[in-house]
């Protein structure tokens, strides 16, 4: 092998750098702000709507509660957003990353460097996963501040039933509630991925993933699928809501993680595999 | 073929319209009769009953169903079930009871006398059929099936006709007595409470019919039609009925006559004599007909020895889901098993429908229903007991008995379709202070799964008669309010005798299955009112206290949900999932060469071609060349300097070409005296190289070339092709032009030297090794091609550190300032580079390529974008550059630049080698030709257009 002095594969396109490069971008910044700002968004429409009079009765929902606390809040807020805004902060980490590079041209000089192909991808995935977990968590946690200024610490009131859980016996829980909402989101970030590895629009790979989760939550309400339902990848989102259940109950949890896992591991598998064997002509 | 294409997708749309549409199979219509039947005590009374058969969907001789509908309904309110049923194989009959609907006759109550002497007329009117099934002559294999009034005549039926096979009543009454007059103290009826709005709701809905054949809401915007005195009385009640109806109404008493008249309509005395098996299905939110009256049919059934299963389901008088689907269900499987016999599942003696919480998908409530393989009965497997706590407590009845505690409401729950929202049987009961008296437990330690009656004992003070209702609540710690299970008391009378001035009394509470979470406490309640039932309008006060704090609670452990583990495809499919990415993986694992050699195999009719064409000489000294395994290479390969022709020069079509480039044949001489001339350069270079360079950066061996394409090819998705056979060598030190027109396959060669772009055929060998995706001697590469390619946002300093940083090679090898002194940005190398003007970018990519000073550095364009003086400069910058023993490679439209620029250059052509050589032996060739001595009239000529 007659490589040049100091060239070792393993070395090639560092967590640190793929990290440094991505984070100054205009895009991974916005989104960040956006969902730190979003708990003072949602607390200042909680401040400034008007107070709802209904103490008693149906003020049980998830958004009726918001304002019992701190938990309550972060809980309505991982709500709201999990289902969309979430998922999209999540495919763009993961469907911008490969596409980008391919529209800049800058890919094509990565490649030749050389970082090899597999260890290219490897690390791109590494790093957009690490922002969409990082995505994931700050919301929550920001909400948690946000809402602990706002409404004070108190211990969660379960929606729907109304029963409250000690703030300290939730805090693990919520642990569980972000893991899952990371874990969940494993397939759209797949799903970004192996898009982006396939075009050089990052926007096209980011709506691509988005898309095909909305198709997904039509899907979801059709009826007529009956238990095939359980196998769309959107189908168990929004279990985490167990792990904060009086009685917390995995099963869902457990399901939702299982058809995740099985479709991010295919669906990166692939991505590797088209990669690997591309040619690149961007 | 618009007009086609359109026509078959509009085709195509109904089609799919009409198959979306179309019932999967005719619904059974069902046929209308009116069947006279006689009856009666003395049997003389003839009455029409309103009939629809449904013959059975598959045709033949089936099983016969009957099925009855409930009270106020009639037989269009099974319609739909029974199409059902008649499609699942069965022939139905339906029909409104006497006294409903369009047929005649008052209603009796199912008494054994009237509606049960009509059945067994449609029993018998049923064997006539052709369609049905017989056991004997005269007797059809027939199963009963209806809810509340219809399934007390299943019962009914089936105790005085021993032709029914098999029957499903549900939410029905084992003693009509009873229910209407229930005493929770155990004394029976006679010393029952009155059930008033149930019954005055029921009473109610037996009024005479306004107006024929509209129902719902049509018949109120009808101008009723006036009535006699004894119809607005008793509407189409039987005398009997109405007169009993009348009399306890008023006094809120049961009187003998009353008990005995509701006895004859009651099936729990004359249960015993069923033999068909029974599925008595029955609603936990029934405050009309409780799970104690199944208690009592399932018993007095299997006493005698009939098969009987039960089931609570999440429904009732009092709403609930209903679980439509799953009675269905239960009701086929039943009939299935005993009148078609197919093997069909039964259902277990004993089924309890449960909250399961919801469902993690969907967020709907899903029911569980476990099972248990007997029936505990109302004081369960096991029991538990809880201690209740509170002092004595005075209580009042309120003159009027207003205002009451509220419970249940008759028929409001059921208006509003149930509590669909809430949890399966939760309920808010709502007591008046005063009226009631509370004791409660200790908050419980663990969940407490209660499924019959509890019992308590109580101690009231007072006088005379007393009406009480007991109840059971859940209280949680909450803003919720305490729950009262499924909305259910117990009301009873106790009598204090006199001067004794108490009374002990034993509650059954009302029958439930419910679960109490731990931490949750259990409240008994016992108040003097309750707006279902009459209560004394004397005002009156007691003291109430427990004659025994121990609330006995009844349980089932059989019934605790079936752990239903984890479905095996939750670690399945992962793990399968898992295992076939390591197959995609793995089978992906080589991709870039396809097949060991070269590809290429030249035809004959080529192969004589390149021997017409080659010079004899020429061929030895190639062959010369050839190593072993790579013969049909070799042949190929063509060396600079020995510029050669390709195999087809007929494409060129130029003999003059030909003749120039045979021309050029000869010229070893230089070329050698040129690689010569570089080959001494490599010492002084290393003298001029920072200390400590590893030896191994600069080229280890003569013979190893910076640059060797052998049978280079590539065709587009379209199978053109884009790189046609090419091959040619590149030698240390020179500065190389690779020329062609547009299209030519410049660019997509260079993609393959980087390893981009597979190619189908033939190899690209840096520094003697074999360019594949990633492969580490392309490190050696430094690169440029088809513009600069950069991170906007970042900075141009920054593009070119973290560019370095990527390569993973130690930094101070990148020679940071001697590149960028060849971009010369200045200060704009910290502003974005989005803001850079196309040559700043130009300039920046060149300096990116030349980082760590490759060996061999291949420039795609490099003056584009570039003014003069710059061209001028990069032009310098490249001469050196291979003058310090590196190889430079460049590509170019601009002919002049080449000719200034390059020692050797490469002309292409449709992805073929036209030409190379040393630029003056290219020159020189044309010069022979007559034409000026510059390379563009070489160019125009090789590639065979003329200007």
């Amino acid at each position: 092998m007659t490589a040049a002095t100091g060239y070792a594969p393993r070395r090639t396109l560092p967590l640190r750098v793929e990290i440094v490069r991505q984070f100054k971008r205009r895009r991974t910044l916005v989104m960040f702000g956006l969902l730190l700002a979003l708990p003072w968004i949602l607390v200042i429409a909680f401040q400034f709507g008007p107070q709802s009079n209904s103490n008693g009765q149906a003020a049980l929902r998830i958004s009726d509660l918001a304002t019992a606390g701190g938990l309550n809040f972060a809980a309505f807020a991982l709500s709201v957003s999990a289902n969309f805004l979430l998922v999209v902060a999540v495919a763009l980490f993961c469907g911008d990353t490969v596409a980008s590079e391919a529209s800049w041209s800058s890919l094509r000089y990565l490649l030749a460097a050389p970082v090899p192909r597999d260890r290219l991808l490897r690390q791109k995935l590494v790093v957009a996963l690490g922002y969409s977990a990082a995505a994931v968590i700050c919301l929550p946690l920001m909400a948690l501040l946000a809402g602990t200024l706002a409404f004070g610490w108190h211990d969660i009131q379960v929606p729907g039933t109304g029963e409250t859980i000690a703030a300290l016996d939730v805090l693990p829980r919520f642990g569980i509630v972000i893991a899952y909402a990371m874990v969940s989101q494993l397939v759209t970030a797949a799903l970004a991925f192996l898009i982006s590895t396939l075009t050089d629009s990052p926007l096209g790979a980011v709506g691509g993933a988005v898309g095909l989760w909305i198709v997904s939550t039509i899907l979801q309400a059709v009826e007529a699928l009956g238990s095939l339902r359980e196998f769309l990848p959107t189908f168990w989102n929004t279990a985490w809501l167990d792990a904060i259940a009086p009685e917390m109950d995995f099963s869902g949890m457990i399901k939702g993680a299982s058809v995740s896992v099985t479709y991010a591991a295919i669906l990166i598998a692939v991505a590797f595999r088209r990669f690997r064997r591309k040619d690149v002509v961007s | 073929m618009k007009r086609v294409a359109a026509l078959v997708a509009v085709l195509a749309l109904a089609g799919a319209v009409t198959w979306l549409v179309w019932p999967s199979a005719p619904p059974s219509r069902g046929v209308d009769q009116r069947i006279v039947v006689i009856d009666g005590p003395a049997d003389n009374q003839r009455v029409g009953l309103d009939t629809t058969f449904f013959p059975p969907a598959g045709g033949g001789k089936a099983p016969a169903v009957l099925l009855a509908h409930g009270f106020g309904g009639s037989k269009e309110s099974v319609r739909q079930q029974a199409a059902q049923l008649a499609q699942d194989g069965y022939a139905v009959l339906t029909w409104s009871a006497r006294g409903f609907g369009r047929s005649s006759g008052e209603i009796a109550l199912n008494s054994a006398d009237y509606e049960v002497k009509d059945v067994k007329q449609l029993i018998d009117w049923l064997a006539t059929r052709p369609e049905v099934r017989l056991d004997a002559a005269g007797d059809p294999r027939v199963g009963i099936a209806g809810g509340s009034y219809g399934g007390a005549i299943a019962l009914m039926t089936a105790a005085y006709d021993t032709r029914v096979d098999a029957i499903v009543p549900q939410i029905t009454w084992a003693d009509l007595a009873d229910s209407l007059f229930p005493d929770a103290s155990g004394q029976g009826p006679a010393n029952g409470v009155f059930k008033r709005m149930w019954a005055g709701y029921f009473f109610g809905r037996g009024a005479p019919v306004q107006s024929q054949g509209l129902q719902g809401l049509g018949s109120l915007s009808q101008q009723p039609a006036p009535l006699t005195a004894e119809q607005v009385r008793c509407g189409r009640f039987t005398p009997a009925v109405c007169d009993m109806y009348q009399q306890v109404a008023r006094t809120g008493r049961a009187t003998p006559e009353a008990i005995a008249l509701l006895g004859k309509s009651s099936p729990v005395a004359v249960a015993g004599r069923i033999k068909a098996p029974t599925l008595l299905i029955q609603g936990q939110r029934d405050s009309l007909f409780p799970l104690a009256q199944a208690d009592a049919n399932a018993k007095a059934i299997a006493a005698a020895g009939t098969p009987v299963s039960l089931a609570w389901f999440d429904g009732g008088h009092d709403g609930g889901n209903g679980e439509v689907d799953w009675l269905y269900e239960q009701t086929a499987d039943w009939f299935g098993h005993y009148l078609k016999e197919d093997g069909s599942p039964v259902a277990k003696p004993f089924t309890v429908t449960r909250d399961g919480g919801r469902d993690p998908g969907t967020r709907q409530r899903i029911r569980l229903h476990p099972e248990s393989g007997a029936y505990p009965g109302l004081g369960g497997t096991a029991t538990t007991t809880i201690t209740l706590n509170g002092p004595e407590q005075n209580v009042a009845n309120p003159p009027g008995g207003s205002p009451a505690a509220i419970s249940t409401v008759p028929g409001v729950n059921g208006l509003l379709g149930g509590g669909g929202g809430g949890a399966t049987n939760l309920s808010v009961g709502l007591d008046m202070p005063g009226q009631a008296a509370t004791f409660e437990s200790a908050p419980l330690t663990a969940p407490l799964q209660l499924t019959g009656s509890s019992s308590v004992r109580l101690r009231v003070y007072g006088e005379g008669q007393v009406t009480l209702f007991a109840k059971l609540y859940d209280v949680a710690d909450t803003a919720q309010p305490p729950s009262l299970p499924a909305g259910l008391v117990a009301p009873l009378r106790v009598t204090i005798p006199e001067g004794a001035g108490s009374v002990d009394a034993t509650v059954t509470l009302p029958t439930v299955d419910f679960a109490f979470a731990a931490g949750h406490r259990v409240r008994l309640a016992v108040s003097t009112t309750d707006m279902a039932y009459a209560t004394p309008t004397e005002p009156a006060s007691y003291r109430i206290g427990l004659a025994s704090p121990a609330l006995t609670v009844p349980t089932v452990a059989a019934l605790e949900a079936p752990a239903t583990g984890i479905d095996w495809w939750v670690w399945a499919m992962p793990l399968a999932s898992i295992v076939v990415a390591g197959v995609i993986l793995a089978t992906g694992r080589k991709p870039s060469r396809r097949r060991p050699g070269p590809l290429r195999r030249l035809t004959a009719r080529e192969e004589s071609a390149v021997r017409e064409s080659v010079p004899a000489g020429e061929e030895a000294r190639t062959g010369a060349t050839v190593r072993a395994g790579h013969a049909t290479v070799q042949d190929d390969r063509i060396a600079l300097g020995e510029v050669s022709t390709p195999d087809d020069l007929s494409t060129l079509g130029e003999m003059s070409a030909l003749n120039d480039l045979a021309a050029l044949d000869g010229l070893d001489s230089p070329r050698e005296a040129e690689v010569m001339d570089i080959g001494a350069a490599p010492a002084g270079r290393r003298n001029g190289r920072a200390a400590g360079s590893d030896p191994d950066t600069a080229p280890a061996a003569d013979d190893v070339l910076p640059l060797e394409i052998a049978g280079l090819t590539k065709a587009y998705r379209n199978g053109e092709l884009a790189v046609d056979d090419l091959s040619f060598r590149v030698e240390r030190g020179q500065v190389l032009g690779l020329l062609g027109p547009n299209g030519a396959g410049k660019t997509t060669t260079m993609r393959m030297m980087m390893g981009l772009i597979q190619p189908d055929a033939g190899e690209v060998r840096i520094f003697g090794d074999q360019v594949t995706p990633g492969a580490p001697v392309l490190s050696r590469l430094g690169s440029f091609v088809e513009g600069p390619g950069f991170l906007p946002h970042l900075s141009g300093r920054d593009n070119i550190e973290l560019y370095w940083a990527a390569t993973g090679r130690p930094m101070e090898d990148a020679r940071f300032e001697e590149a960028l002194e060849i971009a010369g940005l200045g200060k704009a190398l910290e502003r974005a580079v989005r803001t850079y003007s196309q040559g700043m970018r130009q300039r920046l990519a060149i300096a990116q390529a030349m980082l760590g000073l490759p060996d061999l550095l291949v420039l795609d364009e490099p003056t584009n974008g570039l003014d003069p003086p710059q061209i001028r400069e990069m032009r310098e910058v490249l001469k050196r550059y291979a003058r310090d023993g590196r190889t430079v490679i460049v590509s170019s439209h601009l002919l002049a630049e080449v000719e200034q620029t390059c020692s050797h250059v490469v002309v292409m052509h449709r992805g073929r080698l036209v030409s190379a050589g040393p630029v003056s032996v290219l020159l020189s060739g044309a010069a022979a030709n007559g034409h000026g001595p510059r390379l563009e009239d070489v160019f125009i000529d090789l590639i065979g257009q003329t200007p």
